[in-house]
């Protein structure tokens, strides 16, 4: 995108006026995530820039609402229940999403397509339908309302992230390398471990992060398939922004977009190593 | 005559809780409406109930709203997770009708008046509206306007059909998104007199003139589904009047201090109280009959009106009705039941919304999504 | 080995199956493995083996979904076709119905179905539920049913009057029970009674005395309900409770109808009965028709009758009928009134804001995946940050961030005054209508578009426009002839993955969406948890799963569903 030196006028109209579009769309992107943060330390009970905000008077800042985010029982019972939520459903995403995509990639799977549609389904079926049907299946079979519920239906909605992920670190691995380990005597368990696992657990982990985040952020399914005891904090969110409207949300908000900042670096970095290890990419 | 009647009560109150000696189920999950209800019945209920037992664990669902379906969906999968639920009387009938409400007898579970007066004549049969039904409050639907709206150029709305006014009184309005009242109030705007209503509102030709009526402001209307959305709705500004509950008027106007003034004229009654899901296991029944026990007498059903403006469901509560518990003002003449207030009121036809809500409700919908 | 090594085995090396390839390509002479089996058979079995294996580990996680969401799934769409309400509720009125022509209103005995049927339901609670069934086709209905059954316990009040009249024994549960009660049930049931106090469990099934039921077919049909509902719904005991009226009014009708019915009994019932037969015709009692006419004149139209007709089987397909605005009539299949249709309208707004969200996610997309695909890997990817940022963000995050922003005194609108564009009393409306819906979900969607354009244009060879350029096209011939052609996969690709996420959007505009703003998904929550019509949600939801199959089914064709990237 650099503007050759021979460019007419037009051209460099052109080219700048390009520019500015692109970074008005950044703009349009980033700009309602960074509006939130100066609003979460509003010392008012408001949504919107109190004129003592706008001319930076300390006395307009403060930091109720995070304080009324550790100290209000709702949402500490959110935070507890999403903590506890999340990482149970992404445990049950990694470890089946894992086995299978190494399955899927052995390249002698009868109807892998079938299964592949399949396995795939959770992400593509419209959140309102899986949770609706959840809500009437998990109602009969005595899950709605529970932890168990909710976890399972957690697990199913993250694993087409692991088997996505998974399968595409899994492209263009070395089956000689397995094959070398099993020639000098590694059983089959041993070569998964200490072959296998090293070369995929990249892909693994942010397989893990995408279930984890997609549990963390799910709000539609567990409104059906949980009860007020199994409260998450999108739920309390969803709550909050439909019924009582407090800046606390903000400050909530606020805390995620900083937990989102850090996933995405821990993802990105995980990328750049995985490309390196399998040699995608010069180092 | 005051030992006398002190003896009653503890004799009935001993006779009455013999829940004690039971087992009880230490968590409870109570089903209410959010916001500055919600908080009224923590402060003035379940406080005080956990400072008497600290190990119940309360857990607070804000689903109300969809207490018919979700009480459904439980009685189907024979899995109860609510124990306590808030709803408006006209819910608590369906509930009892369809049987996923327990019927309960007041005299038996509930506390009489500390004069000695059974719990059923205390509240009287206005308030158990069914056999399901324990009453907590009478309140009101009414609306509330933004005293500075500079287009009004000072009028400011005193009666039911400025609603309807969009000439003197421009501006987005927000209503609830349910036929409930704002069909009785667009028939009453239309010149239908407050006898003839709900016979109007039976007929076919009744229900489109008063979506007709209701036309004509429709592309000015924010619907709401929460209590707390109006409130917030005129504290931000966004409509210049809207109808809620009356408490939560009150907690915009007295206690976050907002340019928002209350319009009394045709406020609509209605009443919320408990109900308890059919099919509890014996643990949590026993709990939630000793927390209601409790929750229902007649100090705390006052208790309760410290926080909000909402009338106490028993008679020998009224007396006891004082100051609010933070702002330290007398509740009286902000309750629904003030006579100053009750110019133009009138009583929903609960038994009437029960019959015809499945009717109005998909006719309206539909209204809504053209 | 040759041929092994130049196929897709590049990497893989040999595998059983190309091993097996070789291996019938050898042909001449058989090809022993080391422990002397043919070689053929040996690769054969090793490639079976691992299948299998391939299949072992795949198999948990197929079953954990097929379990979790297939069934789910596959559940809520037999719930859109579900109807056994009306046939379990009213099972003798569905049966006296199927002789009725339509024409005017039903004959008595049909009444007389209806009446014992509703004196059951109401006991059971279920009659309200079935009004609010039958109230999905046809307004009114609800508040007949209800109506109705306050009315239903007094039905045939009159016979029983004139039976007590007659003789008080009726009145005595133990005369019904020695009439009706098989002398089995009655000796099991003594021996219960005498020990409930040791905890005996429920009260032994209720059975009929052989032969009643020929007798006396409606009132051994109604005792036989009323000690069955009386024992489940209230734990009492048929020895100790007045049977309903309707019982009355049902042996009466059986008097009328057998009045010899007596000489199937024997001592006291004969005689009691044979004294009831005689007087019966001379008692005066209401029809049911009459009855329920007076109860609600409703019940003299025919539309309700028609319904019932028309939806007494146990499974339907109204529900899809009414997702797409018809309805199911006596004359076959109808439009609904025009009052009534609202899912075309609907759908048709849910497909008309995705096709926008999509459009405007292209528009925005598009340049930004260009310049990201044109400049220097570093700044790409630190550009890339600011697309992934809101990629990674909480949902509810960015829909709280447009809440604040697009309201009418919030943020855009304080600045578009501030910065004097609009007046203080012109601000826009941005929220809680299609508008404020499509700008949000814009955002929210656009890195879903983003993505895969970017991934597409960084493998077009920058040399391409380049030659175009030197063979005389302008800047914008080269792009419009040369590289836009190439980069169409990347927006055929994204088009459809947020046109599949659009469509089934229900958080977003749920809350900035008003009731301009909203989708079919709002209508399916609405249903589930507001109106209570679950068939139709469900029915609402196959349409849009169907809908969103065919999407996908193009998308794997176009893209294929293993090469979706995620960043």
């Amino acid at each position: 995108m650099v503007l050759p030196p021979y460019a007419t006028l037009g051209q460099r109209i052109w080219h700048y006026t390009f520019l500015v579009i692109c970074g008005l769309i950044f703009f349009f992107l980033i700009a309602p995530i960074l509006t939130i943060i100066p609003l979460s330390f509003n010392a008012e009970n408001f949504f919107t820039f109190t004129p003592g905000m706008l001319a930076l008077d300390g006395d307009a800042y403060s930091l109720r609402h995070y304080r009324d985010f550790f100290q209000n029982p709702d949402w500490q019972q959110a935070l507890s229940n999403s903590v506890r939520i999340a990482p149970a459903a992404t445990l049950i995403s990694v470890g089946l999403g894992t086995l299978a995509a190494i399955g899927l990639s052995q390249g002698h799977v009868p109807f892998r397509r079938a299964i592949m549609v399949v396995l795939i389904s959770p992400m593509i079926v419209p959140l309102i339908i899986s949770a609706a049907g959840m809500y009437f299946f998990y109602s009969r079979v005595g899950l709605q309302g529970s932890y168990l519920g909710v976890v399972l239906a957690h697990a199913a909605l993250g694993t087409p992230f692991v088997i996505i992920t998974v399968t595409a670190t899994l492209v263009g691995f070395d089956r000689s390398l397995t094959r070398a380990a099993a020639n000098l005597g590694a059983g089959p368990v041993r070569t998964f471990f200490k072959v296998q696992m090293p070369l995929i657990l990249p892909g693994v982990i942010s397989g893990g992060l995408f279930a984890f985040i997609t549990s963390f952020d799910e709000v539609v399914v567990v409104l059906f398939v949980g009860s007020a005891g199994q409260k998450t904090l999108p739920w309390q969110m969803f709550i909050g922004l439909r019924e009582q409207i407090s800046p606390t949300i903000l400050a909530v908000a606020t805390i995620l977009v900083a937990v989102s900042i850090l996933l995405l670096a821990t993802v990105e970095i995980l990328r750049r190593r995985s490309e390196r290890l399998r040699g995608l990419s010069p180092a | 005559m005051k030992l006398k009647s002190l003896m009653l009560t503890t004799g009935a109150a001993l006779i009455a809780v013999p829940a004690l000696a039971q087992e009880m189920a230490d968590e409870m999950t109570i089903v209410s409406w959010g916001g500055a209800y919600q908080n009224s019945q923590l402060k003035a209920y379940v406080e005080p109930y956990q400072e008497m037992h600290p190990e119940v664990e309360v857990i607070w669902d804000e689903s109300s709203g969809e207490a018919v379906a979700g009480m459904r969906a439980q009685s189907e999968a024979g899995n109860i997770t609510w124990d306590l639920v808030d709803v408006t009387a006209a819910d608590s009938m369906r509930l009892c009708d369809e049987g996923l409400a327990m019927e309960v007898d007041p005299d038996e579970i509930l506390a009489p008046a500390p004069d000695g007066t059974p719990a059923s004549e205390d509240f009287g049969e206005e308030m158990l509206v069914s056999e399901c039904f324990i009453p907590q409050i009478a309140y009101s639907y009414t609306f509330g306007y933004r005293t500075d709206v500079e287009e009004w150029e000072g009028r400011t709305p005193d009666e039911i059909c400025d609603v309807f006014n969009l000439e003197e009184f421009p501006g987005q309005r927000s209503l609830e998104k349910r036929p409930h009242n704002n069909m009785e109030w667009a028939l009453y705007c239309d010149g239908v007199a407050w006898e003839d209503i709900y016979d109007t509102l039976e007929t076919e030709e009744g229900q489109d003139r008063a979506l007709a009526k209701l036309d004509t402001i429709k592309d000015q209307t924010v619907w709401w589904t929460a209590g707390a959305d109006t409130p917030q709705l005129l504290a931000d500004g966004e409509v210049v009047m809207g109808s809620t509950y009356n408490g939560r008027l009150f907690s915009v106007i007295e206690e976050q201090d907002q340019p928002v003034a209350m319009l009394w004229d045709a406020q609509s009654y209605d009443l919320d109280g408990w109900v308890i899901p059919e099919g509890l296991d014996e643990p949590a029944l026993n709990r939630v009959k000793d927390f209601l026990y409790f929750a229902t007498d007649t100090q705390r059903l006052a208790d309760q009106a410290a926080w909000i403006s909402y009338g106490p469901a028993r008679k020998s509560s009224a007396p006891l009705v004082g100051q609010h518990a933070e702002l330290g003002i007398d509740m009286a003449p902000h309750m629904p039941t003030n006579p100053d207030n009750a110019s133009n009121a009138f009583v929903q036809n609960y038994e009437w919304w029960a019959d015809y809500r499945d009717d109005l409700d998909s006719k309206f919908q539909a209204w809504l999504a053209q | 080995m040759t041929d092994a090594t130049h196929g897709p085995d590049a990497v893989t090396g040999v595998t059983p199956d190309t091993g097996l390839r070789i291996a019938e390509q050898r042909a001449g002479g058989e090809m022993v493995a080391a422990d002397g089996t043919p070689l053929k058979r040996s690769l054969n079995r090793a490639l079976r083996r691992e299948k299998l294996r391939a299949l072992a580990l795949v198999a948990p996680l197929f079953l954990f979904i097929v379990v979790t969401f297939i069934a789910p799934i596959a559940d809520m769409l037999f719930r859109s076709v579900e109807n056994q309400i009306v046939s379990e509720t009213l099972p003798r009125t569905v049966v006296a119905l199927e002789d009725w022509d339509g024409d005017d209103m039903p004959e008595e005995p049909v009444f007389a179905a209806l009446a014992q049927d509703l004196a059951i339901a109401v006991e059971l609670k279920n009659h309200t539920r079935l009004g609010s069934r039958l109230n999905y086709e046809t307004t009114a209905a609800s508040s007949l049913f209800r109506r109705t059954g306050r009315g239903a316990d007094d039905i045939g009040e009159d016979a029983a009057d004139r039976f007590v009249a007659l003789d008080p024994a009726w009145e005595e549960p133990a005369t019904w029970v020695g009439l009706m009660a098989s002398p089995d049930w009655i000796e099991a049931q003594a021996e219960w009674a005498a020990g409930a106090d040791d905890d005996a469990g429920p009260e032994p099934r209720f059975e009929l005395r052989d032969g009643v039921a020929d007798a006396l077919p409606r009132a051994a049909d109604m005792y036989a309900a009323f000690a069955r509902v009386i024992r489940t719904e209230d734990g009492d005991s048929p020895t100790e409770e007045e049977p309903w009226p309707i019982v009355c009014r049902a042996l009466h009708g059986d008097l009328i109808a057998n009045p010899d019915a007596a000489a199937g009994f024997d001592g006291a019932n004969a005689q009691l009965l044979a004294a009831a037969a005689e007087a019966a015709p001379a008692f005066e009692v209401t029809g049911f028709r009459d009855t329920f006419l007076d109860i609600d004149e409703d019940w003299g139209d025919t539309t309700i009758w028609e319904t019932i007709k028309a939806f007494s089987s146990p499974y339907t397909a109204g529900y899809f009928l009414s997702a797409v605005d018809l309805q199911l009539t006596a004359d076959g299949v109808a439009r609904q009134p025009e009052d009534r249709q609202i899912y075309g309208l609907l759908f048709g707004r849910t497909l008309f804001m995705s096709l926008t969200i999509m459009g405007c996610c292209v528009l925005l997309g598009y340049p930004i995946a260009f310049l990201l695909a044109n400049l220097p890997m570093r700044s790409a990817n630190l550009l890339l940050i600011l697309v992934l940022l809101p990629f990674w963000t909480s949902l509810l995050v960015r829909t709280s961030a447009w809440k604040v922003l697009l309201q009418q005194q919030g943020v855009i609108n304080d600045l578009l005054v501030w910065s004097g564009i609009i007046s203080d009393g012109g601000r826009l409306a941005l929220i809680n209508n299609q508008t404020g819906t499509i700008i949000a979900m814009t955002h929210i969607l656009l890195p879903f578009m983003i993505l895969p354009l970017y991934s597409v244009m960084k493998t077009i060879p920058p040399s391409y426009v380049r030659a175009a350029k030197s063979l005389g096209a302008t800047n914008f011939t080269a792009f419009r002839r040369v590289y836009f052609p190439q980069s169409v996969p990347g927006i055929g690709a994204g088009c459809i993955l947020v046109f599949i996420l659009s469509i089934g959007y229900y958080i977003t505009p749920e809350l900035v969406g008003g009731t301009t703003g909203t989708f079919i998904s709002n209508r399916i929550a609405y249903h589930i948890s507001q109106s209570l019509n679950w068939g139709l949600a469900a029915a609402l939801g196959t349409i849009l799963l169907a809908v969103v199959l065919v999407l996908y089914w193009l998308y794997d064709r176009i893209v294929g569903i293993d090469n979706v990237s995620l960043g």
